[in-house]
């Protein structure tokens, strides 16, 4: 036998050990059925359905079609919905060992998580790209520049830097998939409680209250006043150079609260 | 009663070297759980050393603590030298694990899986290769390297993920309960597999329920009980630490059990029948075994019976088991039929 030869690696560095555990989340997605449907129709089939089940009844919001307004919140509003996935895959890989091989490992643990973060930009960079591609098949158009709605995008993969260290956390901390499955369900609240699907002034004044004051509603404003061009302050009462600064500085704080907690009970073991 | 043992020269381990494990007085908590309470174990350079306990026993959590993913709360414990809460790393770089699960990934290929753990080891995308390939080949995977492991049967899945542990040639192996699940075959399958390993001059630690298995694989026993070492040795000595030999006589025809019982009782045995397999047995304690065997056929020749077979065994290890923890064996072992000597 030969297997000697090359006895007591070193340990692959950080980013090496990085793009190993992100290559083997993107072919797991990719591999599997299940997952690439989810991923690619999920999003799709909420946007169909509001925008002509509710759109309706909808109109139009300060001269707004319903379309306009909607398809970037529903975007950024996907960024969660498409990373549930995370909490249950993380769950899942603790419970089966998988976890403990790779913390057992010469490389630096923290690559499990980085690498899952890294496969997530991946997978969501996939599932949104569909979503918008969808939304301009419905009907809607960007009102700013190609470039603006680039840094939409671009945007919403930053929400998920951030979102993907919440389902990471979740994870963890649910140990197996199905409770990661039900601690993911806190994303109706935040979602839902938002300005992602309807604006907040049509909200009661205590939904109103949290709603205004919570990360998704800025999210979906900052990506919504990228579209929006000119149209921005008339619509939202600010331009995007008042949202995005904000949404981001929401974006930071989760990602040092949360990747915080995730090393924090990740090293617990 | 402790646990370490620098065993007596009747192994072929080398004596004075450093041991690959030196476990002191080790304490882990969780909680208000005391799953390690004093633990003191070693492992030394060319041993495989089985740890043997009741489900609960601290077994993994030992595993657990020398594979560098749960940090002991008092103690000291050492891996090829390194401690392993101010040096992890460099122990990370001597050890494979194979936890209780096939922690290998169904969504890729066998090939696949084991370079991924390579290149994680630090190894270049060729030598992972190569490395997979040599492993591929020991396990006699190669057939099936390019399938997806969600097509495996679970003998093949617990084979990859041993063979995962082993890419990097580690100087120590760590195997937490490694044929729990499987079915026979697949177990004797892979005790094969881990034979060829130790062949090659990997050291082992490996947890079991399986009293056999430990005596199958294991030159050396730890039992361990509520977090702490109740015996080691080789499974002989352990054997002998219980003593008694036992005498068994089967017969032919069941009608003539009770007359070699008889005999036997009367030459100052206490013999029990079990009908369902024909055999007639007595403790005959630390006689001789020739004289055991003689008191047997004496027997069976006053009672005019035709012997089917006759012999002296030692104990057995659940015999063992059971006089050191008070509990019967852990886990029956699967599909086991006596095939006494």
């Amino acid at each position: 036998m030969t297997v000697s030869a090359t006895a007591g690696g070193r340990g692959a560095g950080l980013p090496m050990g990085t793009f190993l555990v992100a290559k083997r989340a993107v072919l797991t997605f990719l591999r599997t059925p299940q997952l690439v449907i989810v991923g690619t129709v999920q999003l799709v089939g909420f946007l169909v359905t509001f925008r002509y089940v509710f759109g309706g009844a909808f109109g139009t919001y300060k001269g707004l079609d319903y379309v306009d307004f909607a398809v970037p919140g529903f975007i950024a509003a996907g960024v969660p919905f498409t990373l549930i996935g995370t909490a249950v895959v993380m769950a899942e890989d603790l419970h089966t060992g998988f976890v403990d091989r790779l913390r057992s490992l010469p490389s630096p643990s923290a690559a499990v998580l980085t690498g899952r973060v890294l496969a997530d930009t991946a997978v969501l960079a996939w599932s949104l790209a569909i979503a918008a591609l969808v939304g301009f098949g419905i009907g809607f158009r960007p009102h700013g520049t190609a470039l603006a709605a680039l840094a939409a995008f671009g945007l919403c993969l930053v929400f998920g830097l951030a979102f993907s260290w919440v389902f990471i956390t979740l994870g963890l901390l649910a140990r197996n998939g199905q409770a990661a499955q039900g601690l993911s369900l806190l994303v109706f609240p935040v979602t839902f409680g938002s300005s992602a699907y309807v604006p907040v002034d049509t909200m009661p004044g205590w939904l109103r209250a949290f709603a205004e004051n919570q990360p998704m509603t800025w999210m979906a404003d900052a990506v919504r006043a990228l579209t929006l061009g000119d149209h921005a302050v008339h619509v939202l009462g600010h331009d995007a150079g008042y949202f995005v600064p904000r949404a981001l500085a929401w974006c930071a704080v989760i990602m040092v609260v949360f990747a915080g907690l995730a090393v924090a009970v990740f090293r617990r073991g | 009663m402790t646990g370490p043992t620098e065993s007596e020269p009747t192994g072929s381990e080398p004596t004075g070297s450093e041991p690959t494990i030196e476990a002191r007085g080790l304490v882990k908590r969780f909680g208000r759980t005391t799953a390690l309470d004093g633990l003191d174990l070693d492992v030394m350079p060319r041993q495989v050393v089985a740890v043997l306990g009741p489900n609960g026993a601290g077994k993994t959590t030992f595993v657990r603590s020398v594979a560098t993913l749960v940090k002991p709360d008092a103690g000291v414990l050492r891996v090829a030298g390194h401690d392993v809460r101010r040096d992890p790393r460099a122990v990370r770089r001597a050890i494979g694990l194979a936890g209780q699960f096939a922690s290998v990934e169904p969504a890729m290929t066998g090939r696949e899986n084991l370079e991924l753990v390579a290149r994680l080891y630090g190894q270049s995308a060729r030598a992972a290769r190569a490395a997979a390939t040599a492993v591929l080949e020991s396990f006699g995977l190669t057939d099936v390297a390019g399938r997806l492991v969600r097509t495996y049967s679970g003998g093949m899945r617990r084979k990859l993920d041993l063979g995962a542990s082993m890419v990097s040639a580690p100087r120590l192996l760590l195997l937490d309960e490694p044929t729990t699940g499987l079915d026979p075959r697949a177990r004797l399958d892979l005790w094969d597999a881990i034979d060829g390993l130790v062949e090659r001059g990997t050291d082992v630690l490996l947890t079991t329920q399986y009293l056999d298995e430990a005596e199958r694989l294991a030159g050396h026993i730890v039992i361990i009980d509520h977090g702490r070492a109740v015996a080691a040795g080789s499974p002989a000595e352990l054997k002998r630490r219980v003593g008694g030999n036992v005498l068994e006589v089967h017969v032919r025809d069941e009608a003539d059990l009770a007359a070699v019982a008889a005999v036997l009782a009367r030459a100052g045995h206490e013999p029990q029948i079990d009908a369902a397999v024909r055999r007639v047995s007595a403790g005959v304690g630390d006689a001789g075994t020739v004289h055991a065997l003689v008191d047997g056929l004496r027997a069976a020749e006053a009672a005019g019976v035709t012997v089917a077979d006759i012999g002296v065994r030692g104990p057995s290890l659940d015999e063992v088991f059971l006089a050191l923890t008070g509990k019967a064996s852990p886990a029956e072992a699967p599909a086991e039929t006596s095939t006494d000597v």
